[in-house]
């Protein structure tokens, strides 16, 4: 029997404002625990959240690059639960009235493009953190991270195999990094998801019933969480029994999903508007800044690319897709008219890089000043191709600055003909045999000569100046 | 010359007149507070920096308009460095680390901090019996309540041991108090007084507010107390008038409403007596009366016990024993320090109203109860929009009796919930509403509710001072002698 997958994400993307949701509290990272804490974030007796409008523009960004209903009025709610983490009791959250309404986001799953609608995306405080194995039997709550902004961006169920899945997730990281509303870092926890997945009958109307799938952080936990779980309910069904609604853990380190709490364990979170804070009214004119202000986004890029730089579609899509990569393309233009050249060395020697170390190019230490200076140092014919990309290799180990590699190992391109003349002159001297035998016919030892330039000059001669003096000399 | 039943105004003149020094009258502040430690009006005492603040204000000159005048403030305003229990045993050791506004505002225009007062836990009850702290004395009669929630603040002014204290009101704990105690009480238009370190009860409902001897000086507390707080987004952006200003203009020609569905049949013939007694009297002022009708006011009651429950129960979620306040001993799992916290923590009355809150906001049962609660709540604020077109304010009698016995209105909590009927309408519709003493039944005195429109605090205080300087029941004291 064939069964159709049904899946869901609920994507919580960490916003990148200074403070928090609600208060003044720092949201930086990895810091000592406890330390970016105020009294809001304690939820201390007689304390009042004050809503930090940065996290709505930025969430409005998002909403108008997924062609969304922005609401520029939207409300507060709370969810109320006990958790020792959440201090307060419940969390601030907007169920009624989201600021992002129904949008749509473009995937592309294996070279064909498919649409996936999203629900809603609503602002929400994130809760701290509890931290189970650093005390003996006891259990430490670090609340730095309570009160951070989040997006929550809720999908239609539309996605139909972990792939899709893993697409979506990917869509929704490149947008939120370039519009900088988010680090998209995925180790640090800024960009987590639930899952919900059931299975149907192809002829069915109706969804089967659904798991959800908490708290996934990695593309690969996606992927596996999601096809364990097909796995699991199509051998519960085909066995004849029910798959229970209930919420699951998906243990990376076993691969597989288990059980957190059923239906009838799960809380009543009694959600009513939040008494403290007002409706959120965000103005024409706010609205309309951010909107005139909106980051190209990667399709513009694209365009852009293929029409002002002349890269080929397959090139301009690969540099737009991650934003990383399309400053480094942009910072390295700005230093030469040969923008096939960039585009070249990402494409080929830093993308085989990536593939090879199966990295992100956020993870490499290749920053992007560097690597415009080597373009620099290409473009003014400092150093040869060749050079590059030792250096190149180099700096993808080290991360050291290019100029100094250049200066410190002498690797400067000898200009001077003069220079090139004489060393091609005493190969010539040393090789007549081979001189003879070219002369007589044999075209392809030309590339013997070049070669014997090049090892005596360590690669720093131009090549192309290499060329021109050898065909002088050897035809003379 | 005794400073006991002294009104803010006096002693501020006394104070610049230098016939006091500002140590003087915070030392014999604590003489009288020590000399009627059997009112339990006070949770805990500020002694040793009330005395250092007033020192300071002897040795150098100080033109704040409040400058060295006492208060007692109730113990449910955070002060830093300070216990603010709120009543409770979960908050038997919380010393917070910040001050609400109104405490800083206060502070900042002098008044100097003598203790904290006894309240009902939470602000949850009228009678302040349901105080972990035990209960109130009202100083009108052994074993009689002061009201609640703010007994202790009531019954300190009452006592004249202050002329000021801080109250709250999310029902009428303001306004009950102070007629049970015979002293003036306003609750200001929601949002007039930053809640920013308040610890919350009701949030949509709470209100602080001043209690002292007489309208004039509820006038100039108010001046001090109001602000625009950034800290509070439901603190109101509106213009802080002088509210003293206006308070000697003639009410000749203004019209008092008088609501029709407020039913006094009920009500002992004496305190319908004492009421007719003081409509006779705005009259003699120039008042003209019109009756009102409000259609939904009948259903404020239900309303209020649906929604501030509800409230309380979320804004009570955070006493969990994890961060602040009591843990239980040796909590065996985490449900288990949760249920012991809690069971430990809170009184039969908190534990009440959480129950009903989170039974009203529970899946199935919110569009039900909180949900038209809500709606009837606008019902009841639109009935108060058309009365104000007819009239400048509305009256009542403040509470259905004078104080009661302790222990007097049993194990129905139901009766103690109908305290409040005439104030809770005041609360749902945001409006200001203040008690004045208009009477005496057996030598217990009772009030006269005043409720105006949206932010006119300024008209109720100049109905009130006029009735004051007319007549002189705020200047009977319980020892039976006339100030």
């Amino acid at each position: 029997m064939s069964w159709q997958t049904v899946i869901g994400l609920e994507i919580h993307v960490q916003l990148s404002t200074n403070s928090k949701l609600f208060s003044g509290g720092s949201t930086g990272f990895g810091a000592e625990p406890n330390t970016h804490v105020d009294l809001i974030d304690m939820g201390l007796p007689g304390v009042l959240p004050v809503a930090n409008r940065e996290a709505f523009y930025k969430a409005i960004r998002f909403g108008l690059a997924t062609n969304a209903e922005i609401n520029q009025t939207s409300s507060f709610d709370r969810k109320n639960y006990f958790y020792p983490d959440l201090p307060k009791g419940y969390q601030i959250t907007q169920m009624a009235m989201p600021i992002v309404g129904k949008g749509s986001i473009k995937i592309d799953v294996d070279g064909s493009e498919k649409v996936i609608n999203i629900t809603r995306a609503h602002l929400e405080e994130d809760a701290g953190k509890s931290i189970h194995d650093l005390f003996d039997g006891e259990t430490g709550v670090d609340l730095n991270r309570a009160g951070t902004p989040l997006l929550e961006i809720v999908s239609e169920p539309e996605i139909s195999n972990a792939k899709e899945a893993v697409a979506y997730f990917k869509a929704v990281r490149q947008l939120v990094t370039f519009l900088d509303i988010c680090d998209g870092n995925m180790a640090q926890g800024s960009m987590r998801c639930d899952v919900n997945v059931s299975i149907k009958k192809e002829a069915d109307e109706e969804l089967g019933t659904r798991a959800e799938i908490k708290n996934i952080n990695s593309f690969k936990f996606i992927e596996r969480a999601i096809n364990f779980e097909i796995e699991r309910q199509i051998r519960i069904i085909e066995s004849g029994k029910s798959v229970v609604q209930e919420t699951r853990l998906y243990d990376s380190v076993k691969n597989e999903t288990r059980s957190m709490r059923s239906k009838e364990e799960a809380n009543d979170y009694r959600y009513f508007p939040c008494p403290d804070l007002l409706p959120v009214v965000i103005s024409d004119d706010e609205f309309n800044d951010i909107k005139n202000n909106l980051p190209e986004l990667p399709d513009e890029k694209e365009k852009r690319y293929i029409l002002e730089a002349n890269l080929e579609e397959a090139e301009a899509k690969i540099i737009s897709s991650s934003k990383t990569m399309a400053n480094m393309f942009e910072e390295a233009c700005s230093k030469t008219n040969d923008s096939k050249l960039v585009a070249n060395w990402l494409v080929g020697d830093v993308s085989a890089l990536l593939n090879s170390d199966n990295i992100d190019i956020e993870e490499s230490k290749l920053s992007s000043n560097n690597f415009a200076i080597l373009i620099e140092r290409i473009s003014d014919k400092t150093i040869s191709g060749k050079i590059a990309k030792s250096i190149l290799e180099e700096v993808w180990e080290s991360g050291d600055d290019v100029d100094n590699i250049i200066k410190d190992k002498g690797l400067v391109q000898i200009q001077d003909e003069s220079v090139l003349e004489e060393i091609a002159q005493r190969i010539i001297n040393n090789n007549l045999s081979q001189v003879e035998a070219y002369k007589g016919g044999k075209d392809k030892l030309f590339g013997f000569f070049v070669g014997q330039v090049m090892k005596e000059t360590q690669g720093k001669a131009n090549p192309k100046s290499v060329n021109d003096i050898l065909k002088n000399l050897l035809n003379s | 010359m005794s400073i006991q039943y002294k009104s803010i105004k006096n002693l501020t003149s006394m104070l610049q007149n230098k016939e006091i020094s500002h140590k003087e009258l915070i030392n014999e502040t604590f003489t009288l507070i020590e000399s009627k430690m059997d009112l339990n009006a006070f949770i805990t005492l500020n002694k040793d920096a009330a005395i250092e603040k007033a020192t300071l204000l002897d040795s150098k000159k100080n033109d704040s308009s409040l400058a060295g005048i006492p208060i007692a403030q109730k113990d449910l305003f955070c002060t830093k460095d300070l216990r603010t229990t709120c009543g409770s045993n979960m908050l038997s050791s919380f010393i917070p680390p910040y001050s609400a506004t109104v405490i800083s505002n206060l502070e900042n225009a002098g008044c100097i901090s003598v203790g904290k007062t006894n309240m009902d836990e939470f602000a949850m009850g009228s009678s302040n019996e349901t105080s972990f702290y035990g209960n109130v004395e009202n100083p009108w009669g052994k074993n009689l309540v002061p009201g609640g929630s703010s007994g202790g603040s009531a019954s300190a002014v009452s006592s004249g041991i202050v002329p000021a204290a801080t109250g709250t009101d999310t029902g009428g704990s303001i306004r009950q108090p102070a007629s049970l105690c015979g002293i003036t009480g306003l609750k200001p238009t929601y949002g007039r007084i930053s809640r920013w370190g308040m610890i919350a009860f009701a949030s949509s409902l709470d209100q602080a507010g001043p209690m002292a001897r007489t309208a004039e000086d509820c006038a100039i507390l108010l001046n001090e107390m109001c602000s625009h707080d950034i800290k509070d987004t439901t603190s109101l952006n509106e213009h802080i008038p002088d509210f003293t200003k206006d308070i000697e203009q003639p009410i000749k020609g203004m019209k008092i409403g008088i609501v029709k569905e407020f039913d006094l049949s009920k009500l002992d013939s004496e305190v319908v007596k004492i009421f007719e007694e003081s409509k006779k009297h705005y009259e003699s002022l120039g008042a003209e009366f019109i009756e009102i009708s409000l259609p939904n006011i009948s259903l404020s009651v239900p309303t209020y016990y649906v929604v501030a429950p509800a409230e309380c129960s979320s804004n009570l979620s955070r006493f969990d024993g994890v961060k602040f306040g009591k843990r239980c001993d040796d909590p065996k799992n985490l449900e288990d320090l949760y249920i012991r916290t809690r069971s430990e923590g809170f009184g039969d009355e908190v534990k009440r109203r959480i129950l009903i809150g989170s039974y009203v906001l529970s899946a199935g049962f919110y569009d039900a109860y909180y949900k038209k609660a809500q709606q009837v709540r606008r019902l009841i604020k639109n009935d108060f929009d058309e009365a104000f077109l007819k009239v400048d304010v509305l009256m009542s009698p403040t509470t259905r009796g004078p104080a009661f016995e302790a222990g007097s209105k049993g194990s129905d909590p139901i009766q103690m919930y109908l305290e409040d009927l005439f104030t809770i309408p005041a609360n749902l519709a945001g409006l200001p509403a203040l008690s004045i003493p208009n009477g005496f039944v057996d030598n217990k005195p009772i009030g006269l509710q005043l409720i105006g429109n949206f932010l006119e605090e300024s008209k109720l205080l100049q109905f009130a001072h006029n009735f004051q300087k007319t007549t002189d029941y705020h200047l009977k004291t319980p020892s039976g002698e006339n100030i």
